[in-house]
């Protein structure tokens, strides 16, 4: 039946890029999570009203993050290739597309953690003042805490982009599924190669939408 | 004791200049509840907020318990915040926190180790009435219970001073006088000063030992409650007073009074902290051969007696009355014959 129906699929080739796709969004949202994080707190720490109100700092930050927010990522990952060589040794396979895929991916989430964090009550943060916190303690203890909600949807919709970079960075040869729908499946006329690797990648998307909307419900005890 | 002199705000909008506090002056001794009230704006809330320099003042000093808090470094302000509570109008919890946690709050910052922490948040919880609801979190809490974790955060590190940010304005008014009264309680166990403010004169009314009357960042009116309510001098201040004493009624009803009394003796009788002639009515009638009518009036308690006026028609033989009226005027009660309408 199910070779009739998908003549062209083989179970391992799929297992293969399912496993590329999968270790290339597992990474890219790790790496992603970090210097987003970074990025946004340095955008909200320096911005109006901030710990570390600086002009000069908020400026560079926003910048960085526009920038890297306004080139589109197929024309990303070209412009990625010497320091990707630098830093991976190659320019093929999945570990060569997690630095293009984390310098598009953490801008993003740099701006959803902005807005998270612009969300904390100013007057839980006056408290902490009032408690004499330092500002460390205000970062890690209120700032962050009381974002977490909007911290892990922000990522979960940041992890589902990530997802369909892979997709992308496939065709310029990263491996996974995005890679194989496009030069097993399309260019040798294999629609049922095109049509397995999407579902494949959508019932990826639902698990990332689902653990994301669950551990966010359940740390949110507003 | 907490002194300040000539403490100054001003603020910088674009396109004025916006003096929020404004060259004040005030004393606020050890252990007394001390009341700032005024109307928004008036410069109340910037006040409270420069004595633990959430605000930095342009100008002026303050002291407390000799230490100048207006010329600490960042450091240094950060250990001298942690000997002063404050509590807020919207409480400020962290949700991410249960009761106990967020009442351990200010005792992780301060680097108080765990085992010790577990036991003074459990004292806490019991001082404030919360015992069993350590472990809820603030958004299963109603306004009163919340406010009640304020507090327990606020005295966690044993503050000598607490600050209270229009912490009742946002309850409803049997809660608000339940939070009082835990004031009132903390204020006599612990002898900590307490500084707040309001716009509500039934808060000073019920809990505040001075008062001080805020307009365009001054202090116009200054003094123990019971003065200010008996004789307000500015008009601010007795607008306040009528928040409470306000009494619509009085005009028509002594003009009544006059018409239907025309014999005996319409006396006014004026309250004024009055804690052993509390019973006076009674008193008289037992102790004078009169019959003794009350008219019109009304008595409110303060934090150092009841304070109020009644109107009271006596009848009997003239002689008796006035041996009566003579009484009185020995008590601290006021009294006051023949009134004008």
């Amino acid at each position: 039946m199910f070779e009739q129906l998908f003549p062209n699929v083989r179970v391992e080739d799929m297992i293969t890029a399912t496993n590329e796709t999968l270790f290339m969004t597992f990474f890219s949202v790790l790496g992603t999570f970090i210097f987003g994080l970074l990025l946004g707190l340095l955008l909200y720490l320096t911005g109006p009203g901030g710990l570390w109100e600086n002009k000069f700092a908020n400026w560079i930050t926003a910048t960085i993050v526009n920038v890297f927010r306004a080139i589109p990522f197929i024309i990303l990952i070209l412009l990625l290739f010497p320091f990707t060589d630098f830093l991976v040794g190659t320019i093929r396979g999945p570990k060569a597309a997690l630095p293009a895929l984390i310098v598009g991916g953490a801008p993003f989430y740099a701006r959803l953690v902005e807005i998270a964090l612009k969300e904390v009550d100013k007057g839980v943060v006056e408290a902490a003042k009032a408690m004499g916190a330092k500002y460390r303690t205000i970062i890690f203890k209120v700032l962050l805490p009381e974002s977490t909600p909007a911290l892990i949807s922000g990522l979960t919709v940041t992890a589902i982009a990530l997802i369909s970079y892979t997709a992308v960075a496939g065709v310029i040869g990263a491996g996974g599924l995005g890679d194989f729908a496009y030069f097993y499946g399309f260019q040798r006329n294999s629609f049922d190669v095109v049509f397995v690797c999407t579902v494949l990648i959508v019932i990826i998307v639902f698990i990332f939408q689902f653990i994301g909307d669950f551990a966010s419900r359940k740390l949110d005890k507003r | 004791m907490i002194s300040i002199k000539g403490l100054s705000k001003v603020f910088n909008t674009k396109d004025q200049e916006v003096r929020a506090v404004d060259n004040l002056d005030a004393t606020i001794e050890s252990g007394e509840i001390f009341g700032v009230i005024g109307y928004s704006g008036a410069g109340k809330s910037t006040f409270i907020r420069l004595l633990n320099r959430l605000e930095d003042p342009s100008g002026g000093t303050i002291d407390i318990d000799e230490k100048q808090i207006s010329s600490l470094s960042k450091g240094e302000l950060r250990l001298a915040r942690q000997e002063m509570g404050m509590i807020f109008q919207h409480f400020n919890l962290l949700w991410s926190r249960t009761v106990e946690d967020n009442i351990a709050f200010p005792l992780e910052i301060a680097g108080v180790p765990k085992e010790e922490r577990k036991k003074r948040v459990d004292e806490l919880v019991e001082l404030v009435g919360l015992a069993g609801r350590g472990n809820s979190y603030p958004s299963q809490l109603s306004g009163g219970q919340k406010q009640r974790v304020g507090i327990a955060r606020a005295l966690a590190n044993r503050p000598k001073v607490l600050l209270c940010d229009e912490a009742t304005s946002a309850l409803d008014p049997e809660t608000t006088d339940s939070i009082l009264d835990l004031l009132v309680d903390i204020n006599a166990k612990l002898g900590l000063t307490i500084v707040l403010i309001t716009h509500e004169m039934h808060v000073i009314r019920k809990i505040c030992h001075r008062v001080a009357v805020m307009e365009a960042g001054k202090i116009v009116e200054e003094g123990d409650v019971l003065d200010v309510f008996l004789r307000p001098q500015e008009k601010v201040t007795k607008r306040f007073v009528d928040q409470v004493m306000g009494d619509p009624d009085r005009e028509d009803s002594l003009a009544l009074i006059k018409e239907k009394y025309p014999l005996g003796e319409v006396a006014q009788f004026h309250f004024v902290g009055e804690r052993t002639h509390q019973a006076l009515i009674s008193e008289l009638s037992r102790k004078f051969q009169v019959n003794i009518n009350v008219l019109h009036g009304k008595i409110t308690q303060t934090q150092k007696g009841a304070y109020g006026t009644l109107i009271v028609h006596l009848d009997g033989e003239k002689e008796e009355i006035d041996r009566a009226l003579e009484y009185v005027k020995e008590t601290s009660v006021e009294v006051e014959v023949a009134i004008d309408v």
